[in-house]
Order: structure tokens, then C-alpha cells, then sequence
């Protein structure tokens, strides 16, 4: 394969550009150097014949296709973006538990695919929860073979792998200004500085992380795919389309009233749930999710080479790759093809270096170049790279810096140590908060699985540092008695993999989330001389948590006796509700429920929650003899 | 000019009369709060039925569970006259038994699998084209459907079980004493046939609970508002919903903390199996499996006034077999 067609000794003119020399150009920051990292001549009247005419469009300069392997290559990659992207939405359409009429009544109830696989692959997640707990939770070992493939041949996750990068490769093709096209769009993929940001942020999230915060989940495009996708696309899609179908059921006839239910039934079992999910907040999610996407408009992959902290930590590693670029810049004729579809802005051109921390591996510069200027191979000459990414040490230690002051920056804000919010309850299985922030990531798996649609993204309840953490919003979903799911996609153990034993309390004490409290003035039995207890119906726990105390009250009549009387008096007989804080385990089935629409009048906080020992009521739930 | 003219002219013509077609003159719509009331009726005209009893109730002995709850259902069944005299061939036959609760048979919240099959079975046997399972469980559907093991039973026996989903859900009009427009399932009144399969169970508001509030599992919305009058809700329901055949698994029966349960200990095994045509006395007996009287039931006794059946279950011809 290296043997290519060199149809240069075939040209009749010499190449008179910068030198006049033909073929010996000294790049700009190298010292001239012979022409012998160019391929000996030695097979040249043997492969030399003209480009087939045929085949394509004919090709600019010298016209030498590209060398085969690559081409196919290019395709090969094309292939691996689109497979996992699929695989990427079919693992998170698979973020819910589908039933299935084989499982036995006693089957336990997991999910069948590594849906949290992504995640456990970022290896930009390992080294943040490495730096933050000084271990690699379970399946996040998988990041290991991620840096292993960066190592041998360099981003390749970003160009072929990554479902956020193959949604810019996808927008950069789908949105380029109109000034984005000739010079425009070759000076758009030249290197600039603004990609230093992303090393930047990558050394920010990562002295944040040594403190203790696992905030750079915010930032790490996997986390960010399935946040918005899962949180905001699909749900929004299922809104639209579940409005569109009941407009055709209600005014079609009944063949198209049965299409359309069986569509949404399809729907319903493959890609969303068979109820509406809502989420806390999620436009910011959404909003920052299309804004980053616009981006493209004016910088191609405007994420991917500007903000990305998981390709500044590939980009950081590729100085080690086996695999990478080798130019001859003698043979380059300026001719900038190489960088109208270049994905990294990563140099690939003719006269500077080829930048390998930015380099996505696409290969379109080789497949563009029609001079074989560009070459990729293994163990390549370094002469014509940059390695390593070209920050500069003061703002990288400035960087270092934001990071290290952000969280006794968030802490001394007053959500953690004092003033905890009431309603920042988390998902059972979650570890006490401060290791919590070490490890939660914010990828939202746990809110995409809840089959109840009970977690949602924090907003700033639980302060700056805990945005986008999974809260649990009862009054939308309460936590499902028998469901461990949340820990079971958890990637980081912020949420522990717990068992239904463990969870429901058989031979050991249940996992509290918290207490459910009576607003007596707001509840029917208590304040409205009203039957109702629907809360003490939905209790889960064994005895109930909920117990009634029968009493007989009595209540006016609504309407005035004859002759202008006082309202009649008579008497109703009420169960009146009464929590028992050491058997409630804080599920929320009674704040969903009760019928007091607005504002509950029985609602949960966080209070009594197993992982905390110090957010506590009860004095026997406060053992510090207890290890964990 | 005069085409800019006339264009302007239709512009503004088009304008008025779209504005004076959709003109709203505010004030709420009244039109929608007339309507008759609407009864889902799938009784079947019997004949005199001469010998035949109106209630069935079928024990068991000491034969393994899944063959009992098999042999109990026939018994009961055939008493009445066999389910050919309910079911006709080509009919589509909804079996709605209760999947309220992400609970496992032993726990007795939901309808026993094996007496839900029993059913299916039978009226397959009777000729249905089509059985459908369906119910609106109160806990997450997927999980109540196949932990209550009805899932796997009801598809192993070729029935179609439809989970509750949102689409599936349309407002009707029931008209009754305190519901007046609710969300209804449709897959369960789109059917020639309708079999309620409930199981007895104790009920921490209502007392007892069987046929009559299984009919909770047609409704959507904001089921938490009907606990304020439970009873009339109840028979509102039960006087909407009129099945071709009651069937009451009262196998295992949930005798406290009702009507979710949890807890083994709660449960008594009664191997019973209780058939009617009428609901409100198949009810009315059942009651007495744990202990509770007719009189302690207002729903009963409004269902009775109502003439949706009778309360007095032992003035109809009732069979212990």
C-alpha cells in the first residue's frame, strides 16, 4: 500500500511556489531538511500510471486518488459513527424497565443491557472519581481500555466513537453559514487558540475533583447526550407525537383510530414509556443542548475542539498514540483541500505541524489530499507533530486554581453543611452527601431509568455545586417500593448497587429517604372533616407507616336550618392519618397521592434518611457505632 | 391598480369572514355539561335457567394450587351453566382481573395468575376469538403486570394483555352520583364480553373490596379524589360497568392491611372461588369470607337500591359445589 502512485515525476512543470525549488520547502518552524522523508522513487515507473478517469469526480492538482486503505478507512468510520450512535440511543431508549410476559413473578427485576456502557467506557469519569475517592467503582475499569485504544491510535473515540461528536460531525455538515463555505471554511479549520479552552476546563474539573466535586460531569459529552436526549429530546418528541395521534384518533375513523394507538403502543414498548415523563427544569438542559448544537454554524464542532474535557483528556494521552500523521511538506501544494472537511482543526496542512492532541482521526485530509503530502501510519516520523496540546502555563495554572477554589467556594454558599434543603432528597442507595458530590456525575441515568418518573435534575436546591444531581420530586413520582434501578445504571456507585433486600429491609433496617410529615391544616380528615386516607392506602411498608386513629367529630351542615337557624350540627365518623417516623421510609407514595392538589398535605423531606448521620430526628437512628 | 385592489378587497374579505367564523364571545361552554348518563352493559340474556344457580361457590381441598384454582373456576363456572351459556363464538372477551399492585401472588393484592388463567382458558374454550387481559394498575404497570405473574400466565394461554398507556385512555361521560366525566380505558369496554375477575380482599377504608371496586381499574385521571366518598364511588362505578360474569378469587385473601398488603402473615389461604352473575351479592357473600356483614358495606346496600343486583345473596339460587 505504500507503493502509491507518485504522478509528480510524471509532471512536466517544476512547483515554483515559496522557493522555486521544486519539491524542497523547509516548513516554518523546522530547520530545512533533505527530501528524504518522502518515499524512495525506487517503484515509481511501476505505479505510475494516471488516475483512472473514470472513477469519481475527477480530483484537483495532481489527481492521485487516495491510497486504498484509507478510502476505506473513511467509510469504515463513517459505519462506526452511525453503529454507535445507534447503539448509543438503543441503550438509552433501553434506560427503563419494559416488563415482558416471560419473567415469573418472583423473577428479580433488573435491566437486561449494559445501558450505563458509555459512561463506563469515559475514561475522563474514571479519572475524575479516581481523583475524588481514590478508587475506580466496578464496571468504570472499562475506561482503562478506552485510554489503552487512545494510546495506540491516538482520539479515535472522538472521530469514530463518541455519540456527541458524531452529532457535531452530523450539525457541521447540516448548519455551515453561508460564509462557511471556500476560504471561509478552510480558515474555520485552521488551528486556533480557542481550543486551548478545553485543556483548561479538563485541568479545572480535575483539581475540582481532587477537592472533592465531581462537577466536570457536567461537561463530559456522554453525560451531556444522555441528560439531553433522555431528559429532553425523547420526552418532547413523545409529547409531540402523542398530541398529533390524538388529534387523528379523535376525528378519524376507525382504522386510522387503531393505527394510531397501535403506533403509540409500538412507541410506548421501544423507545419511550407508556406515560408522559416530565422533568424539573429540563429547558436549561435542552437550551444549552441545541445552543451548543447551533454552535456549529460558526465554528465546526464547536464543542468537540473548543470545550470537550474528555477529548482535552484523549488529547492530553494521543502524545503517546503509535498510530498518527506523517506530512511531506515538499510535496504540498497549499491547495487547502485537506482542511475543508477536517473534523479536529487539528493542522493537517502543508507548512506547520500536524497538531496530534487535537486530531480526531477521521481521515479526511488524507482521503482530500491528492498530492501524498499526507500520510497516516504506525510509529511515524515525529518531524512534522506537535504532540502535545499547546497551552500556555500561566492560564493553566490559573485554571488550576478555579478549580481548587470552587468548592470551598460552593461550600461556604449555604446548601451543604448548614441550612440543608428539605427537599433535596436522594435516590435510595445514595451514598451520604459529601461522597455523594464526590462520585454523582450528573449523567441522569438514574432519572431515565425511574420508572415513576420521580428523579429529576436539581436546579439550585441543593446548591451551585449539586446542579443537575438527581432529586426526588414525589408530588411528580414517588420512589417504586421494589425498585433498585437507579443504582443498578449508576455508573460512579453515588448510588450504591443495592439489593431489593437490602432496600425493603429483610432481616435488616429498610433505606430511608426521608419522613413524610402532615400539613393537618391542608389534610381532608384533619381539617375538612372529610373520609379520604388514599396516603395510607398507598403506604408500602409492612406495617404501614401511615395508621389511622378512628375518632367520631362533629361537623356542621352546609346549609342553614329553617326559619333563618344556624347551620344543623351532625356528627361524622373519620380516619384520621398519623405517620410512624421510625417505620417510614420516606417513598413519597403518600405525597403523590394525596388528593390535596396543589400543595399537599402530606408531603416527605429529607429528614431520617439512612445515609446521613447528622439529618436526623430520632434518637435511635443516630448510631455512630455504625461503620458506614 | 385594480388587481392590487381586488387583492386587498380579498384580503380583507377573507379576514372577516374567518374572524366572524371563529369569534368567541367568551363566557364558559354549557353545551358540555348536558348529556345522558352512559352504562357499559355486557349482561347476557339468560333464559329461566331452571336448576341453574345465580352463585357459585366453589372450595377446594388440598390439591395443588395451579390445578385447584383450575378445577375451582370450572366448578364454579359450570354451576352457573358453563361459560358457553356467556360467551359466544367470535367474541372478544375482556378478563379484567385486579393488577393494582406491584405485589407476587402470595401476597394476595392482585388476582391470583392460575384463577386468571382459568378464565382465559375457559372462555377460549367457549369460543372467544379474542381474550383480552388489561387492567390500570396504581403502581408502575410493567411492574405490577409481571410480578403479579398474570402477564406470563395470560400470554402463555394466548390471550392479548394490554398494559394501561396514556393514548389508551379516553373522557366519558359516567354520569353518575359523584362521577360525572372521567378518563376511561377504553381496551377494557372495547369488548362483546366483559369477565370481572377480582380478588377478595380487605380494604382499610372501604372495609371489603371485590367485583365492585374492581371497576377502579377502568378509570384514569385522578383516582385519589374518590376516596372522599368511596362508597358512592362505587356503586357510581358499578352501575357503569354491568359484566357478562363475576368471578371472585378468594384463593388466598388478604385479610388486613388492605388493600396493597405485603405482608405473608396478612393473608389467609381460603381456596374459594365464588361465580355470579350478579355483583353486588357476589360481593355480598364474599364479604362474609372475612368476617364482614352486607350492612357494614354502604356500596352494597346502594347497589341494591340502585337495582344493579341484589344484597340478600341468599334469596338467589346459590350452589356450594
Amino acid at each position: 500500500m505504500s507503493a502509491a502512485p507518485h504522478a509528480h515525476d510524471e509532471l512536466p512543470e517544476p512547483i515554483p511556489w515559496k522557493t522555486g525549488q521544486p519539491g524542497v520547502v523547509p516548513s516554518l518552524d523546522e530547520p530545512p531538511k533533505p527530501i528524504a522523508a518522502s518515499p524512495p522513487p525506487a517503484r515509481a515507473p511501476v505505479a505510475a500510471k494516471p488516475p483512472t478517469p473514470t472513477r469519481g469526480p475527477k480530483r484537483a492538482g495532481s489527481g492521485i486518488p487516495a491510497r486504498p486503505v484509507i478510502r476505506r478507512l473513511v467509510w469504515l468510520r463513517r459505519f462506526s459513527q452511525v453503529g454507535f450512535f445507534a447503539l448509543f440511543m438503543v441503550f438509552l431508549c433501553e434506560t427503563t424497565f419494559r416488563g415482558s410476559f416471560a419473567a415469573k413473578a418472583d423473577a428479580v427485576v433488573r435491566l437486561p443491557l449494559p445501558v450505563e456502557g458509555f459512561l463506563l467506557a469515559d475514561p475522563f469519569v474514571g479519572a475524575m472519581t479516581l481523583l475524588s475517592t481514590h478508587t475506580i467503582y466496578r464496571g468504570l475499569l472499562w475506561s482503562v481500555a478506552l485510554l489503552a485504544v487512545t494510546l495506540v491510535v491516538g482520539r479515535v473515540f472522538c472521530g469514530w466513537i463518541c455519540p456527541f461528536g458524531t452529532l457535531h460531525h452530523f450539525f457541521a455538515w447540516l448548519l455551515p453559514s453561508p460564509k462557511g463555505r471556500g476560504s471561509h471554511r478552510v480558515d474555520a479549520n485552521k488551528t486556533h487558540t480557542y481550543q486551548r479552552a478545553k485543556y483548561y476546563l479538563l485541568y479545572a474539573f480535575l483539581i475540582a475533583a481532587v477537592f472533592g466535586s465531581a462537577i466536570g460531569g457536567m461537561f463530559d459529552p456522554i453525560c451531556i447526550v444522555v441528560r439531553s436526549i433522555g431528559l429532553g429530546v425523547i420526552p418532547a418528541a413523545q409529547y409531540v407525537t402523542h398530541r398529533a395521534l390524538g388529534t387523528v384518533t379523535d376525528h378519524g375513523s376507525r382504522p386510522i383510530q387503531s393505527a394510531a394507538d397501535h403506533t403509540q403502543d409500538f412507541l410506548a414498548r421501544t423507545v419511550w414509556e407508556s406515560h408522559q415523563f416530565y422533568f424539573h427544569q429540563t429547558w436549561l438542559i435542552v437550551f444549552l443542548f441545541a445552543a451548543v448544537l447551533f454552535a456549529n454554524r460558526f465554528i465546526p464542532r464547536f464543542w468537540c475542539r473548543v470545550l470537550c474535557p474528555l477529548g482535552a483528556f484523549l488529547g492530553v494521552f494521543a502524545r503517546f498514540a503509535l498510530f498518527g500523521m506523517e506530512k511531506d511538506h515538499a510535496k504540498c501544494t497549499d491547495c487547502n483541500l485537506c482542511l475543508v472537511h477536517c473534523q479536529g482543526a487539528d493542522s493537517p496542512q502543508g507548512g506547520v505541524k500536524w497538531r496530534q492532541d487535537e486530531c480526531h482521526m477521521c481521515m479526511n485530509c488524507e482521503t482530500a489530499c491528492h498530492e501524498d503530502v499526507i500520510k497516516f501510519r504506525f510509529l511515524p516520523n515525529r518531524a512534522s507533530a506537535t504532540t502535545e496540546p499547546d497551552t500556555l502555563r500561566r492560564t493553566t495554572l490559573a485554571a488550576a486554581g478555579a478549580g481548587a477554589l470552587f468548592l470551598p467556594g460552593a461550600r461556604i454558599a449555604d446548601s451543604l453543611d448548614v441550612n440543608y434543603h428539605s427537599k433535596v432528597i436522594r435516590p435510595p442507595g445514595a451514598v451520604e452527601e459529601r461522597a455523594f458530590l464526590e462520585r454523582c456525575i450528573r449523567c441522569a441515568e438514574c432519572m431515565k431509568v425511574c420508572p415513576n418518573n420521580a428523579l429529576h435534575p436539581a436546579m439550585f436546591e441543593a446548591g451551585v455545586e449539586a446542579l443537575w444531581t438527581p432529586i426526588l420530586i414525589a408530588r411528580i413520582g414517588y420512589c417504586e417500593h421494589s425498585c433498585v434501578l437507579c443504582g443498578q445504571v449508576c455508573p460512579t456507585g453515588a448510588i450504591q448497587k443495592i439489593t431489593e433486600k437490602e432496600k425493603l429491609g429483610i432481616d435488616q433496617p429498610p433505606i430511608k429517604i426521608g419522613t413524610a410529615f402532615y400539613d393537618r391544616g391542608r389534610c381532608l380528615p384533619w381539617s375538612m372533616q372529610t373520609p379520604c386516607i388514599v396516603c395510607e392506602e398507598f403506604c408500602p411498608t409492612s406495617p404501614k407507616a401511615i395508621w389511622v386513629e378512628e375518632v367520631t367529630v362533629p361537623v356542621r351542615d352546609s346549609k342553614p336550618g329553617p326559619n333563618g337557624e344556624p347551620p344543623a350540627m351532625k356528627e361524622v365518623h373519620l380516619q384520621r392519618p398519623h405517620v410512624d417516623p421510625s417505620l417510614c421510609i420516606g417513598c413519597g407514595a403518600c405525597e403523590k397521592v394525596c388528593p390535596v392538589q396543589d400543595q399537599p398535605a402530606v408531603y416527605i423531606t429529607s429528614v431520617g434518611e439512612t445515609r446521613s448521620k447528622t439529618n436526623v430526628i430520632l434518637l435511635e437512628n443516630t448510631n455512630y457505632n455504625q461503620s458506614t | 391598480m385594480l388587481v392590487r385592489l381586488g387583492s386587498a378587497a380579498g384580503v380583507l374579505a377573507g379576514a372577516s369572514v374567518l374572524g366572524r367564523a371563529v369569534w368567541d364571545k367568551g363566557g364558559f361552554d354549557l353545551a358540555a355539561q348536558s348529556g345522558a348518563r352512559q352504562v357499559r352493559d355486557y349482561r347476557v340474556a339468560l333464559g329461566p335457567g331452571d336448576g341453574l344457580a345465580q352463585l357459585a361457590i366453589a372450595r377446594g381441598g388440598a390439591l395443588p394450587s395451579a390445578t385447584l384454582a383450575r378445577d375451582l373456576v370450572g366448578k364454579a363456572v359450570d354451576a352457573l351453566g358453563g361459560m358457553k351459556r356467556f360467551v359466544s363464538r367470535g367474541d372478544v372477551v375482556v378478563v379484567k382481573p385486579n393488577i393494582g399492585w406491584d405485589r407476587m401472588p402470595i401476597h394476595a393484592a392482585n388476582t391470583n395468575p392460575d384463577v386468571v388463567g382459568a378464565v382465559i382458558e375457559q372462555a377460549f374454550n367457549a369460543g372467544a376469538k379474542k381474550v383480552i387481559v388489561a387492567d390500570g394498575s396504581c403502581n408502575d404497570p410493567d411492574r405490577c403486570f409481571q410480578r403479579s405473574g398474570i402477564w406470563r400466565k395470560a400470554y402463555s394461554l394466548g390471550a392479548d394483555v394490554i398494559l394501561p398507556a396514556e393514548h389508551r385512555y379516553r373522557t366519558t361521560r359516567i354520569k353518575g352520583e359523584v362521577l360525572d366525566e372521567w378518563p376511561i380505558f377504553t381496551t377494557l369496554v372495547d369488548a362483546d364480553k366483559v369477565i370481572n375477575v377480582p380478588v377478595a380482599k380487605h380494604h382499610n377504608l372501604a372495609k371489603f373490596t371485590a367485583g365492585m371496586k374492581n371497576w377502579y381499574g377502568v378509570l384514569g385521571g385522578r383516582r385519589n379524589r374518590l376516596h372522599q366518598s368511596i362508597d358512592v364511588s362505587i356503586a357510581d362505578l358499578a352501575t357503569f360497568m354491568r359484566p357478562s360474569l363475576v368471578v371472585i378469587d378468594a384463593m388466598r385473601v388478604l385479610v388486613r392491611n388492605g388493600p396493597q398488603g405485603g405482608n405473608i402473615d396478612d393473608t389467609r389461604v381460603m381456596n374459594t372461588v365464588v361465580a355470579s352473575t350478579d355483583q353486588v351479592a357476589a360481593d355480598a357473600f364474599a364479604c362474609t369470607l372475612i368476617g364482614q356483614h352486607r350492612d357494614n358495606l354502604p356500596y352494597l346496600k346502594m347497589g341494591h337500591e340502585r337495582g344493579i343486583g341484589t344484597m340478600y345473596w341468599e334469596n338467589l339460587r346459590v350452589k356450594e359445589v
